[in-house]
């Protein structure tokens, strides 16, 4: 089912969560809201599911105007960040609340095989009499998807689907739910502030700032070309750096680089830590190391420019270096935004 | 090194045995002069002139008709304030609307008004020079002095009991099981009945077993409105103080003995209540949670 967002506006009380946004959806795709908290990202996925109405503007799946119908009637499946199990329920009994609730009468015995399936499916063949009290969090986290499923919604929405697990439980539940999408082929639309979890999930990348989308493409598309200092920013670690644009060339210090269609005056440059290179001898931007920070996957050097800018950047785990140390560093590649 | 053998754990305050024998006297001492003593006096007075005359005081018809009052009033007044109590901490923890936090207030007035200001009011309102007077006598409707008056001032008195009970639990479950039925296609009766009720029954079981005790016990707010007319408008704790008056010591402590006995039965149900959970704010199930985690 194709969702579009219609210049959608949501305020609470006078807080604007939500400035006109605008966004499609396609059959079958995977997206990530990605923001900042306060971004309105939560919000958006709950009027898709029509837990929040809409101020203005409208939802359509496929071509029905949704915007009204309310969240009983949408047929959509939501999974909650805390998941929202019902504790008096037994896992079975949860997976098969949407089915029996349903306007469309089941057989008892057709309800049940459902249920199995589902916990097939989860990879939870077994645990149906467990309450949700007594699985884990990654177990619960896939209950709540098997019951969000069994009501065959048109679209799955997730809010923070991995927030409340650890980093090990959620690396295998993102491959996991990517091949459970891969499988079933459901329009997907999750929320979440993680950009290692939707860049590594998601079909596209819907990045959210104080309401309202500031960019939204691939993963590739959003991380080698990033629309702002924000996308920038918000994306991964970025060293800032001052610059003066001249002619298409951003200088910085001695160092000069690209910066075709930004007027002349002050700009920014960023640049991520292993795109900076270290050099005894120069030429580059001069700087002296502050700390040295050894991790399993390389050495991390924080340094500061003779300007007193900040910079952090990786070096080879070989490469001998010691806080106090004089050299200089170069830009091996950079974003430059103007000011 | 020696003193550190001795002393296994770091001292704490008031810890020192000479304090904790003098707080735990006085605990007890207390405790039996002000509660139990006149406990036991209940028991042995009513039984004082023997079994016979304690059997004839209950079998009297005032003291019949009395118990019948107090028992009606509490059929009525305990289920309405059931549903309101439900019906209002379900809209304040469950929605939001304007008036949300006076509507919380509100709730709570009886808690903080004297009863028998609560009486005064309603004399106010439904008697004869009262504000709805002309128009109740018009159509002979009698509130006051009757048991309408009766099961109205017990109502406003316990109005908060089973509200308060819910609210902070219902507060804490939050809005999320809720909004997890509704996704799912259930309707707002389906929802409450299958995933809110079984959440707070023991909750708001607990509820109404201290509202019973408290519509049965009423005294200040029923004694301004019901007349006080024996054998027609007294409830029980009225009717303990009017054979008290009577110089019937025997007789009210036989009274008495009955509501005692109904209190006892309610601490017991309240006990059993607050073993499965009742009364505190968690979810019974989830709290029990991550230790059994397999993962």
């Amino acid at each position: 089912m194709k969702i579009r967002l219609d210049h959608v506006v949501k305020t609470f009380h006078t807080f604007r969560a939500v400035r006109d946004v605008s966004l499609d959806i396609e059959s079958g795709e995977l997206v990530a809201l990605l923001g900042p908290s306060g971004s309105g990202k939560t919000t958006i996925l709950r009027m898709v599911a029509g837990l929040e109405y809409a101020d203005g503007g409208h939802i359509y799946f496929g071509d029905q105007d949704a915007t009204d119908i309310p969240v009983r009637d949408r047929g959509v499946g939501f999974v909650f960040q805390h998941y929202a199990l019902f504790p008096h329920m037994t896992v079975a009994e949860n997976i098969a609340f949407g089915m029996k609730v349903s306007k469309v009468k089941r057989e008892k015995a057709a309800i049940a095989a459902r249920v199995e399936e589902l916990l097939r499916l989860v990879r939870l063949e077994g645990l149906g009499d467990r309450f949700p009290a007594q699985i884990s969090g990654g177990q619960r986290q896939r209950v709540a998807l098997a019951r969000a499923l069994a009501v065959d919604p048109k679209v799955l929405l997730l809010d923070e689907p991995f927030g409340a697990l650890d980093a090990n439980v959620r690396r295998e539940l993102r491959r996991w739910l990517r091949e459970i999408h891969d499988e079933l082929g459901i329009t997907t639309l999750f929320v979440t502030h993680d950009q290692e979890e939707a860049l590594d999930l998601a079909d596209r990348v819907v990045i959210l700032n104080e309401g309202t989308i500031v960019q939204q493409g691939t993963p590739e598309e959003v991380c080698r070309s990033p629309g702002s200092a924000f996308v920038t920013r918000f994306l991964g670690d970025a060293n800032r750096l001052e610059a003066e644009v001249r002619g298409g060339k951003a200088h910085v210090g001695s160092v000069s680089l690209a910066a075709d269609g930004i007027p002349d005056g002050a700009a920014e440059v960023y640049a991520r830590p292993s795109d900076l290179e270290w050099s005894a001898a120069g030429p580059g931007i001069a700087a002296s190391i502050t700390r040295v920070l050894d991790r399993p996957g390389g050495r991390r050097v924080m340094a500061i420019t003779t300007g007193g800018e900040h910079l952090e950047f990786d070096v080879e785990p070989e490469l001998a270096v010691h806080a106090g140390q004089q050299g200089f560093v170069t830009l091996r590649r950079a974003q430059v935004f103007a000011r | 090194m020696s003193a550190v053998h001795t002393r296994r754990k770091p001292p704490r305050v008031g810890d020192q045995p000479l304090f904790r024998r003098l707080l735990i006297a006085t605990v007890l001492i207390l405790g039996a002069l002000l509660i139990l003593a006149p406990l036991i006096v209940i028991g042995f007075e009513a039984f004082s002139e023997g079994w016979r005359a304690y059997a004839s005081t209950i079998a009297h018809p005032d003291t019949r008709h009395a118990i019948f009052l107090t028992v009606v009033t509490a059929l009525v007044a305990v289920p309405v304030n059931t549903i309101f109590g439900v019906a209002a901490a379900w809209a304040i923890t469950k929605f939001d609307f304007p008036g949300r936090r006076f509507l919380l207030v509100v709730i709570e007035i009886p808690f903080s008004i004297s009863p028998i200001v609560a009486g005064v009011a309603y004399l106010f309102v439904y008697g004869l020079q009262g504000f709805f007077g002309p128009l109740l006598e018009a159509y002979e409707i009698k509130v006051l002095f009757a048991l309408p008056g009766i099961v109205l001032a017990s109502m406003f008195v316990t109005a908060p009991f089973v509200a308060r009970e819910l609210i902070p639990l219902m507060q804490a479950q939050g809005r999320d099981l809720e909004e997890a039925a509704t996704s799912l296609g259930a309707s707002g009766w389906r929802t409450f009945f299958s995933v809110t009720l079984p959440n707070i029954k023991w909750a708001l079981l607990y509820g109404v077993v201290l509202c019973n005790a408290r519509v049965m016990g009423e005294f200040g707010a029923v004694s301004v409105v019901s007349g006080n007319i024996r054998g027609q408008t007294n409830t029980l704790p009225l009717h303990i103080e009017l054979l008290y008056h009577d110089y019937q010591a025997a007789g009210a402590f036989a009274s008495a003995s009955i509501l005692a006995v109904i209190a006892v039965f309610t601490i017991i149900a309240k006990v059993a209540l607050e073993r499965q959970g009742a009364g505190r704010i968690r979810r019974p199930a989830l709290a029990a949670g991550a230790a059994a985690s397999t993962e």
